[in-house]
């Protein structure tokens, strides 16, 4: 299991070290390899584990090419590590353990941190040391996750430490059966004066497409967000148009069938949050659960046949001798005209020695960014069924560098109001039998997003 | 309100001030020191000195204080074992606190601080959490067990935890359960013999039920321990397996893939024909790719994991080529592991796409990525024979872009392309010469030495080529120098005229200026070789060269199935066992997958089929250093041997591995020629003349192997036993049993005539049958025989007869005429009268014979009680002609590796485990793959009458 957990800052300086064995470190480093790490950390941390600690930020926050695992094996010891912004969340083990569990860990601790205290930063870290160290106490235990829900963690660990004795004895058992209980998400007890519920159907589209228009790649992959004011233990259900579900019902009134056939989504995958029953939705396919109080993640899913693609990106470029190439790029948008996409920008590499650049677009603004080596074309609002063009001149300085550029392809973000896989929630009931309120006088909201994923046309 | 302040106070007598602040009366400012004391602790200053201070701020009702305290305590208490016997009063008091959480958090502290002399206090506050009527606490005790069993493994034994652990499995509480199922499994890791984990049926019901409830974490640790459990039948495994299906959709990756390891693992068991063995296939791809839309780090773990899903199974991914395309904006180790898996994956079906993709993949900027890229089309070429024309032109293609290492790359690959497509692409070499200057890694020198010798005939310069390498001999790597040196060689048996004095150039640098033995012996062997017989020279320098196999790197089937069981821990992401990064005892326990359990078709011997061995005592095979096996597949990729590999295991294959590649390698064709040095090289060879004993002995015994004349004596034969009683034939009474000898199987007969009249005119017909055994001649008595008498017949047979399916497979029957009437009997015939002389694979073939064949179709067998050795069992079994293709020594366990080939031409490939010096354990492992393998149970059969006589 995970043998310590460190958290360095950018300059690989420790942050946060907790240890939860002894077996890390003992070998990792008698080699001579740290010798060169200087006396940062000397003889300030307890032996053994320094070694471990020093190692990874020599051999990977050091290091001098870019990353090539997120697993590194330094003399029998393994470091996982993730980054946020410039943050290293290092687990360390001697053992075989479940890899994809530590990543998983590593992700929720992030949560839990982001949850407590926002942004994952070295002031955060450092402003709010203490608290970390409560939450490694807790949702790891020699090494072992626990319970590492917020939602059940923020009613014991608080910001301002919970003084014992304000507790009652109810309250104690209270919080103990809902950190390891069957529904350990959401605690009882809770009361809103306005039951209300927010649903947000979340997509992004991802698609790869070749310059003559091909479809090499394309699906879509979607988060079903809820955001739940409801009061007591509600037990809901979540409908959609999934094909095999409409499939399933459809076979008793054969009109219908045809009708919302059309409707329907074949769903490739799809993954739930853990409040979700799977072995129901394994047999009934039928989406039951108790929701956590607030926002969280009913479901991901992805899906790859019929997809509406939002925009087509008509790429051409042309290479007028040495030093000048000739940039042309449609876009077409392809929904309802009544519906506006926002945010849409296409950007354009430019090869690494472009020496200027003219542009010309018919709507929106393009600039050409020489730090990014691209030219980024905005547009703020664009309806269906419209099209628009940018063309560019490059000049280029002339290189003896023998390797062509690399036609990096041309990428886009957009945003649009519907869900591009086609997706669409049929109901959610919300039953709640201890108390006096029923499915109606619930107040439900759903909105649809779809979102450019990775938008690529190759040039 | 922040806590960085903390970090900032770097005054001098700062432990001083500390000291006074802890000590005061007033509560916030304790915890205000005690704070900056934890602050200053994480930056890594020793504040151990303030010990006995902050202990005292323990005894505190502030839950969060008293969190402080523990956490320094943690981190001390080691260092300062008497001083933390103080805290050990208010640890006891606090396990009997009101508050559970304030007695789990007792617990759990105490079993962190690793002095001997606090665990004695623990046990009598842990034995009473581990029955607290709260199950936070239960939950955190049970933890606690594996910890005290980590500092102390006897007193948790002592003490009886083990066993109130073990009823935590049965708790009412899912989390509870969960815990207590991980520090089980943790502790019987390090007692791989106990029966900690006595999971039986009921237990794993109990199990499944928990998995439903608890919290995801919690499903890893159920899933990860439901692997190591072995169903005892094909059924159980089923149920197990529908009920682990739902948490293929869970949204936490590290649950999905501990399903799919308990999933791949127990499909084992599953009959192939079983409808749900294909439902099952089925709902394991969609899973696997939503893998691949997680956050990289995790994506990386899902690719290498797929890598061993796809290896093991390739039917569960093969229409999803399109996902594992690459990304522009993908992490370079997701790139890198998405384009292996492609390889993996390409097929005739989707070639033109994979081809599109690698020729963009190839324009990129890591120059690592590219690499593999151009690599990778290579390899298309030699799986895909329809793409290998497409392969090499997008390959010329790219040595035009000049790109150094690009065009180094492509020369490597198109030089596996000339082994794979001999005679149809050498019209590029010109485009490769053009390059030759730019070339200045060692693969890719020594890749093009190969080319221009092997084809000096067509390249009219070639001699120039050569020498010009020649001229910094010193300065190259061992594998150009072999090369070269090879290459050299060739060229002279092909133009004699005008390179002798190239050729002794080179071989007076190889064996007169290295000291490189590798180099140095395989000069020595040319030069022999020359000077006595320049027309066997040519026989060995220029043989015709075994085609090289489609797949590449492919992971050793024993090592795979292990992997498997490992299914995303670090042992699937290194694809390494655990031993090789695992310290100590702990994983060194060998996994192996559950056997398939008895189905219908084998039914006929019950006491053969192995269901009854369980995994866990099957010894299991990891090669001792890497894969030995997978090492000689990668002759040509694999890096450069440097020094001599002179390994025990390699010296233990002696003549057995010459037989395979090992003559070719030595003799010009791999460069490396790794299995050159495991034979001759005496290290003190120092001149030609010298070695006229040693190599030319070592070399005769090499042709008379390979030529497979040690098979004269013929196969086993069984005794004569009677087929028709004399009762049944009117007196007649036939005995008989089949041979074969020299090629030729025949059956000998022996007639007695128990009637009262004379037997006449008597013919013989066979039925149809699986072989098309027939008899090649009429049956000829030739004198009638008499009351009483009794001839001895041997009927030469054929199997060009027609053919049709019995049951079982080896049933003949037959029809014997004479004067009387007809009668009828059959008779079943042992399998390795069928086994051809040339059953011999070779070993490259071999496997990629073994990997090709789909793993449902080995077939397990054990041979009990043969007490024989590998030599004694080889020799045994070549006198029958099952041919011995390689031996590997691993963990004291020999491994033989065999093929034979059977009249109508199916193959079948072993492998034999043998368990040698253990008088106790005389039992021989036999895995049989065959395209066919209805025939296994027979070749069993075969290999056991074989042996025990």
């Amino acid at each position: 299991m995970i043998g310590g957990l460190f958290i360095y800052n950018h300059k690989g300086e420790v942050l946060i070290s907790r240890v939860y064995r002894d077996d890390i470190g003992s070998q990792a480093a008698d080699s001579a390899v740290f010798s060169s790490s200087g006396p940062f950390l000397g003889e300030r941390l307890g032996g053994s584990v320094r070694n471990a600690v020093d190692a990874f930020r020599v051999n990977v926050i050091h290091a001098r090419q870019q990353v090539r695992s997120p697993v590194t094996n330094i003399a029998r010891t393994s470091f996982f590590h993730v980054k946020r912004s410039n943050i290293w969340l290092a687990a360390v083990t001697k053992q075989n353990v479940n890899a994809a569990m530590v990543f998983e860990f590593l992700y929720k601790m992030c949560d839990v941190m982001a949850a407590y205290f926002g942004k994952i930063s070295e002031e955060n870290i450092k402003n709010n040391f203490v608290l970390i160290y409560e939450l490694l106490d807790e949702i790891l235990d020699f090494g072992y996750p626990q319970n590492s829900e917020t939602g059940a963690l923020k009613t014991f660990i608080t910001q301002q430490g919970i003084k014992s004795q304000h507790q009652t004895k109810e309250e104690q058992s209270q919080i103990t059966s809902q950190v390891t209980g069957q529904i350990g998400w959401r605690r009882e007890g809770i009361k809103y004066r306005r039951n209300e519920l927010f649903l947000d159907v979340l997509e992004s589209v991802n698609l790869l497409m070749s310059p003559q228009g091909q479809v090499l790649s394309a699906h879509v992959s979607g988060r079903v967000v809820m955001k739940s004011y409801l009061s007591g233990m509600p037990e809901c259900k979540f409908g959609m148009n999934d094909k095999i579900v409409i499939e399933k019902q459809g076979k008793g009134t054969a009109d219908e069938t045809s009708k919302s056939g059309k409707q329907s989504i074949a769903i490739d995958d799809c993954t739930f949050h853990q409040c979700v029953r799977l072995s129901k939705f394994d047999s009934e396919r039928s989406i039951s659960f108790i929701p956590p109080d607030g926002e969280f993640e009913l479901m991901r899913y992805r899906t790859t046949k019929d997809i509406i693609l939002p925009f087509r990106v008509i790429p051409l470029v042309r290479e007028v001798g040495r030093t000048k190439l000739e940039v042309k790029v449609v876009i077409k948008s392809n929904f309802k005209p009544s519906l506006l996409a926002q945010k849409i920008e296409v950007r354009i590499p430019t090869p690494l020695n472009t020496s200027g650049v003219q542009v010309i677009c018919m709507k929106g603004k393009a600039k050409y960014k020489a730090s990014e080596n691209a030219i980024v074309w905005k547009i703020k609002r664009m309806a269906g069924m419209k099209e628009s063009q940018i063309s560019a001149e490059i000049e280029l300085l002339p290189t003896n560098d023998k390797k062509k550029w690399a036609r990096p392809p041309i990428s886009m973000n957009f945003e649009v109001p519907f869900a591009p896989s086609g997706l669409k929630v049929r109901y959610l009931k919300v039953f709640e039998p201890k108390l006096n309120y029923s499915d109606h006088d619930v107040i439900k909201w759903v909105r649809y997003i779809g979102r450019s994923g990775i938008y690529e046309t190759r040039c | 309100m922040t806590d960085s302040k903390y970090f900032t106070t770097t005054k001098k007598g700062e432990i001083f001030e500390l000291k006074a602040e802890l000590n005061s009366d007033k509560k916030e400012k304790k915890k205000e020191a005690v704070k900056k004391v934890i602050a200053s602790m994480t930056v890594g200053k020793d504040v151990s000195a303030l010990f006995p201070d902050v202990v005292n701020c323990m005894q505190t009702d502030n839950l969060e204080l008293k969190k402080l305290v523990y956490l320094y305590l943690m981190n001390y208490a080691k260092s300062q074992p008497d001083m933390a016997i103080m805290a050990v009063n208010t640890f006891v008091k606090d396990c009997e606190d009101p508050n559970p959480l304030i007695r789990a958090l007792a617990v759990r502290t105490m079993g962190c601080i690793r002095v001997d002399k606090i665990t004695e206090y623990l046990c009598e506050p842990l034995r009473k959490c581990l029955k607290d009527e709260d199950p936070y606490v239960r939950k955190t005790a049970a933890v606690c067990v594996a910890k005290l069993h980590d500092i102390n493994a006897q007193l948790v034994e002592d003490q009886g935890f083990l066993d109130t652990l073990k009823d935590l499995i049965s708790d009412s509480n899912p989390m509870v359960v969960a815990n207590a199922v991980a520090a089980l499994s943790e502790i019987a890791e390090s007692h791989p013999s106990s029966n900690l984990l006595d999971l039986n049926p009921q237990s794993i019901n109990k199990l499944l039920t928990a998995l439903n409830e608890c919290t995801e974490w919690g499903q890893i640790f159920i899933l990860d321990c439901l692997a190591n459990y072995t169903p005892k039948d094909d059924r159980e495994a089923q149920s197990i397996c529908e009920r682990v299906t739902p948490r293929l959709s869970h949204a936490n990756s590290a649950v999905v893939l501990s399903a799919v390891k308990v999933l791949m693992k127990f499909m084992e068991m599953l009959s192939k024909d079983l409808d749900y063995y294909g439902t099952l296939l089925k709902k394991l791809a969609p899973p696997l790719v939503t893998l691949l839309s997680a956050e990289p780090e995790l994506q990386y773990v899902a690719l290498r994991n797929i890598n061993l899903i796809v290896q093991k199974r390739p039917e569960i991914l093969k229409h999803e080529m399109k996902v594992f395309f690459v990304k522009y904006n993908d992490p370079i180790y997701v790139k890198l592991e998405k384009l292996d898996i492609m390889i993996r994956l390409a097929s005739q079906a989707n070639i033109a796409q994979v081809l599109a993709e690698l020729k963009e993949y190839a324009t990129e900027v890591d120059v690592d990525f590219v690499r593999k890229a151009v690599r990778a089309i290579g390899r298309c070429a030699i799986k895909v024979e329809q793409s290998a024309e497409r392969c090499v032109s997008t390959l010329l293609d790219l040595i035009q872009t000049k790109v150094n290492y690009v065009v180094q790359e492509a020369i490597v690959v198109i030089k596996d392309i000339f082994r794979k497509y001999p005679n149809k692409y050498e019209s590029v070499i010109a485009t490769l010469c053009e390059n030759l200057d730019s070339l200045d890694e060692p693969e890719a020198r020594a890749a093009m030495i190969w080319i221009v010798g092997e084809y000096a005939e067509r390249i009219d310069n070639a001699d120039e080529l050569l020498e010009s390498f020649l001229e910094g001999f010193h300065d190259e790597s061992t594998q150009v120098q072999l090369q070269l040196l090879t290459g050299i060689v060739k060229l002279f048996l092909k133009k004699p005229t005008e390179t002798q004095e190239l050729v002794q150039q080179v071989l007076s640098l190889a064996t007169q200026d290295s000291d490189n033995p590798d180099l140095r012996d395989r000069g020595y062997i040319y030069w022999r070789l020359l000077s006595t017989d320049p027309v066997a020279a040519k026989e060995v320098v220029l043989a015709e060269k075994p085609l090289i196999s489609e797949e590449t790197d492919l992971i050793e089937p024993t090592l795979l199935d292990e992997l498997i069981c490992y299914i995303g821990t670090l042992a699937s992401v290194y694809h390494k066992p655990p031993s090789a990064f695992v310290e100590g005892g702990r994983g060194v326990v060998h996994k192996s997958l559950p056997p398939r359990t008895a189905s219908s078709e084998s039914a006929e011997s019950p006491e053969t089929a192995p269901a009854g061995a369980p995994p866990g005592e099957q010894p299991d095979v990891i090669p001792a250093q890497g894969d030995l096996l997978g090492d000689l597949l990668n002759l040509d990729l694999g890096p450069p041997v440097s020094g001599p590999p002179l390994t025990t295991s390699s010296v233990q294959m002696g003549a057995v591995d010459l037989l395979g590649g090992g003559l070719d390698s030595l003799m010009g064709d791999e460069p490396e020629g790794i299995g050159g040095t495991n034979f001759v090289a005496p290290p003190t060879a120092a001149v030609p003349a010298s070695l006229g004993a040693p190599i030319g002995s070592g070399l005769s015994d090499l042709f008379d192997l390979t030529s497979g004349v040690g098979t004269l004596s013929g196969s086993y034969v069984a005794p004569k036993a009677v087929w028709l009683p004399a009762m049944k034939a009117k007196g007649l009474e036939i005995s008989g049993t089949f041979t074969r000898q020299v090629g030729s199987i025949s059956m000998d007969l022996q007639l007695t005539n128990k009637a009262l009249q004379v037997m006449t005119d008597f013919a013989i017909q066979f039925n149809r049958n699986s072989f098309g055994l027939a008899p090649a001649a009429p049956l000829q008595v030739h004198a009638p025989l008499s009351p009483n008498q009794t001839v001895e017949i041997s009927l030469p047979l054929s199997t060009v007869g027609s053919v049709m399916k019995m049951e079982p497979l080896n049933n003949l029957q037959v029809a014997v005429k004479n004067n009387i009437d007809v009668f009828y009997f059959s008779t079943l015939y042992p399998l390795h009268i069928l086994f051809v002389e040339d059953g011999k694979m070779d070993r490259q073939m071999f496997l990629a014979t073994w990997k090709d064949i789909p793993n449902e179709n080995e077939a397990q067998f054990q041979i009990r009680d043969c007490p024989l050795n590998a030599e004694a069992v080889s020799s045994k079994l070549q006198s029958s002609n099952i041919f011995t293709v390689a031996k590997r020594n691993v963990e004291g366990q020999d491994m033989l590796y065999q093929s034979l080939k059977l009249t109508n031409g199916i193959w079948v490939l072993a492998e034999l485990r043998i368990q040698p010096g253990n008088p106790s354990c005389m039992d021989l492992e036999l895995s049989l793959k065959c395209r066919a393998p209805e025939v296994s149970q027979h070749v069993y059969q075969a290999y056991e009458t074989i042996l025990k006589n």
